[in-house]
């Protein structure tokens, strides 16, 4: 694998717009053409130069690079967006639509991404090690076929709205999570290993959601099925006892399926 | 004295086309028709300061100057900007709207209107599950079941209920009588003393009520005995009349749009209101505030394919609350300079916001001294359109109504400034 490494300057008040740091765009370029790789600063198209210095080796084939960015790029949006081969690395924060639109290959991020981290994902991995904003692996505004494939994995916490409209796919979000999670999703898997405040599966009509931790509320328009323990979701066991849910009833014909822990959340099945 | 009538009023979003102004040596000393709000502005409140001439920020202190001069300081911060923004818009007419966006284009900014701190969410959400809408005439000439929910018009669109519900109707000829009105609220307020039927829902558990309701009128039993503070059985009863109403109309406001869940509040009602429709005819109708806050996400939606929060920088409008908002701009720190139009943001953004306001350029183009007016670098003043200059407005639920012109100016209006300074950002950019 061959490495290129980006080393952000500083990073400007007005964000850059950078969906041309991918393997996809770098493949077959010298490191002289990748320093003149167009982003945007604003509403001014700039060298990928201006803002970072570029070092190391490509390669042809975009599965054969590996981009690491060295430090926080906290006000640089859509980094990877589109990518559909090779990794990219970054250790630090990352500004909103990390991974947006990904069809294949592997983002890490070491620090924070801010909102839409995954946004209509379709395959290949996405991974923040430090917490996600709002709408992990949603839709575009105004669409209705949300995430399709792929596995978004947040080790901190994450916003409001994850994994809006999912179609399919895998979210993990090992921290907690705010309200709405996987609104209006039609299919694919959330698994919440925190606590989430409310509206658990709003306006579900498909698809799995699991909460291990504390439901501080939840939707009268459920169904409540029963317990069920050692839970089998997409051909993993999940140790454990949960209380089952079904719908949202709110919406007609849901099928939905909400497993909340039994441990800590005797309150929603009174 | 002069009487002009049938003035529209460039107040709320009701738009009142029923307004008399009495005119006296080319000012409006009086109305007839007017609700109190409306009657102040028509006569200007005591107390405003009216801005008649250009301002420029030198030394701190403003300096009186030409259109011409304070145009070109504009046109030259637009354009030399990397991520400007074209806030307000929603107290001038269409046509401004227009060369808005056209100016927005030009200068590769994002333009935004008011709905995105007032009924944006009820916009993103209509985008998501429709728009099952209806006007105030067959409001008030068919309904017979009408809910306000989270909404005051008693105080905020003052004439709006003895418009549409307590007046009569083609059908409804015993006008209040011939209604039933329900009101969701947390407050006891004095539309909900109106009220048949108060549903004094807890504070932020609007969802989680809706989301009941909904579940009930599909036949399905409601998880828990009390939803957000109310007894199922009351629940049920008020499905069970909004399920027979002949024609049902649902009035919302912020208390919808800005609790707990915001768009998604929206959401959930639309859908609502559309599987009543299963049952009886039901619609819904936001109640907009400004008069013509509807007026430019008309406009921005057929000349942009976005009504709000659009994004030029990159060429091609770009569109996603939430980043590309005023609030979000102006709190994520994103934008270095503002363009202020037909609004105070000044007075009702949150202080992250204003602070950042602060510290870049911010032109107002703004009739009356306001906060923002204080933080700003150049004051363009307008004529006032509904007052001293024509134009078309959209009422709340989508209809234009051409607005009228009731005294004279030597004012510029709103879309002359606008236009003047896309000549001169033109103009700069070819000299670059």
């Amino acid at each position: 694998m061959s490495e290129i490494i980006l080393t952000p300057l500083d990073q400007p008040d007005v964000p850059l717009e950078a969906s041309n740091i991918k393997p996809d765009v770098f493949a077959g370029k010298t490191i002289d053409e990748i320093k003149n790789i167009q982003i945007f600063h604003g509403n001014t198209p700039v060298k990928l130069s201006d803002f970072f210095e570029v070092a190391g080796e490509s390669s042809e084939n975009p599965s054969e690079i590996r981009i690491v960015v060295e430090g926080d790029v906290d006000r640089t949006k859509r980094i990877g967006k589109g990518m559909s081969a090779g990794e990219i690395l970054i250790k630090g924060d990352v500004n909103m639509y990390v991974g947006a639109e990904m069809k294949g290959g592997r983002i890490t991020v070491e620090g924070n991404a801010a909102s839409w981290a995954g946004q209509t994902m379709m395959g290949g991995e996405l991974e923040i090690l430090g917490d996600a904003g709002d709408y992990v692996g949603s839709a575009y505004r105004g669409d209705w076929r949300g995430m399709q494939g792929g596995t978004i994995i947040v080790h901190g916490n994450a916003g409001n709205e994850i994994g809006e409209y999912m179609n399919g796919g895998k979210i993990i979000i090992k921290g907690d999570v705010n309200i709405m999670t996987g609104i209006h999703m039609n299919n694919g898997l959330i698994i919440i290993e925190g606590d989430a405040v409310a509206r658990v599966g709003a306006e579900m009509a498909g698809g799995t959601i699991v909460v291990n931790g504390i439901v501080q509320e939840f939707l009268p328009g459920f169904e409540y099925l029963g317990v069920e323990k050692d839970i089998e979701v997409d051909g993993q066991t999940i140790p454990g006892a949960f209380y089952k849910f079904l719908g949202d009833h709110a919406i007609k014909g849901a099928k939905g399926t909400v497993y909340v822990a039994v441990r800590g959340n005797g309150h929603i099945v009174l | 004295m002069e009487y002009v009538k049938n003035v529209v009023c460039p107040f709320c979003g009701t738009l009142c086309d029923d307004i008399v102004c009495k005119v006296e040596n080319n000012k409006i000393v009086g109305t007839i028709n007017a609700c109190r709000i409306a009657h102040n502005k028509f006569v200007h409140t005591k107390g405003a300061t009216r801005y008649t001439k250009p301002l420029i920020r030198k030394n701190g202190e403003f300096v009186e100057v030409t259109y011409d001069e304070a145009i070109e300081k504009a046109a030259k911060i637009l354009a030399e900007s990397k991520r400007p923004l074209l806030y307000g818009w929603s107290c001038t007419e269409c046509e401004a709207h227009a060369a808005g966006i056209e100016l927005a284009e030009e200068t590769g900014a994002v333009i935004d209107n008011t709905a995105s701190v007032c009924h944006g969410p009820s916009v993103l959400a209509l985008q998501d599950v429709g728009y099952p809408t209806c006007t105030l005439g067959e409001v008030k000439n068919r309904a017979d079941v009408v809910v306000y929910w989270g909404c005051n018009p008693m105080h905020a669109h003052p004439r709006h209920i003895s418009r549409h519900v307590f007046s009569r109707g083609f059908f409804r000829e015993r006008g209040r009588p011939d209604r039933t009105l329900i009101v969701v609220d947390p407050r006891e307020t004095d539309t909900a003393k109106l009220a048949d039927i108060h549903l004094q829902v807890e504070f932020d558990r609007d969802y989680e009520l809706i989301d009941a309701m909904r579940a009930y009128l599909l036949g399905h039993e409601i998880l828990y005995d009390e939803v957000a503070g109310i007894p199922r059985e009351t629940i049920e009863e008020a499905v069970e009349v909004m399920k027979n109403a002949q024609f049902g109309i649902l009035f919302w406001g912020m208390g919808l749009t800005h609790s707990r869940g915001k768009h998604r509040n929206i959401d959930t009602a639309i859908m609502l209101t559309e599987d009543l429709n299963d049952f009886g005819k039901f619609n819904l109708i936001p109640m907009r505030g400004h008069y013509n806050v509807t007026g430019f996400n008309q406009v921005a939606s057929w000349e942009s394919g976005f009504p709000y929060c659009v994004d030029f920088s990159a060429g091609e409008p770009r569109y996603n609350p939430g980043e590309t908002g005023a609030n979000d701009l102006l709190q994520n720190r994103e934008a270095d300079a503002m363009m202020v139009i037909a609004s105070d943001p000044g007075a009702h953004f949150p202080q992250t916001a204003v602070e950042h306001m602060a510290e870049i350029p911010v032109i107002a183009v703004e009739p009356h001294r306001t906060p923002t007016t204080e933080l700003a670098d150049i004051i363009i003043p307008p004529a006032i359109v509904g007052l001293e200059a024509e134009g078309t407005a959209y009422r709340m639920e989508g209809v234009p109504i051409r607005m009228r012109k009731v005294v004279e100016t030597d004012l510029l209006s709103d879309r002359e400034i606008v236009e003047k300074i896309m000549e001169k950002v033109r103009e700069y950019k070819a000299s670059k």
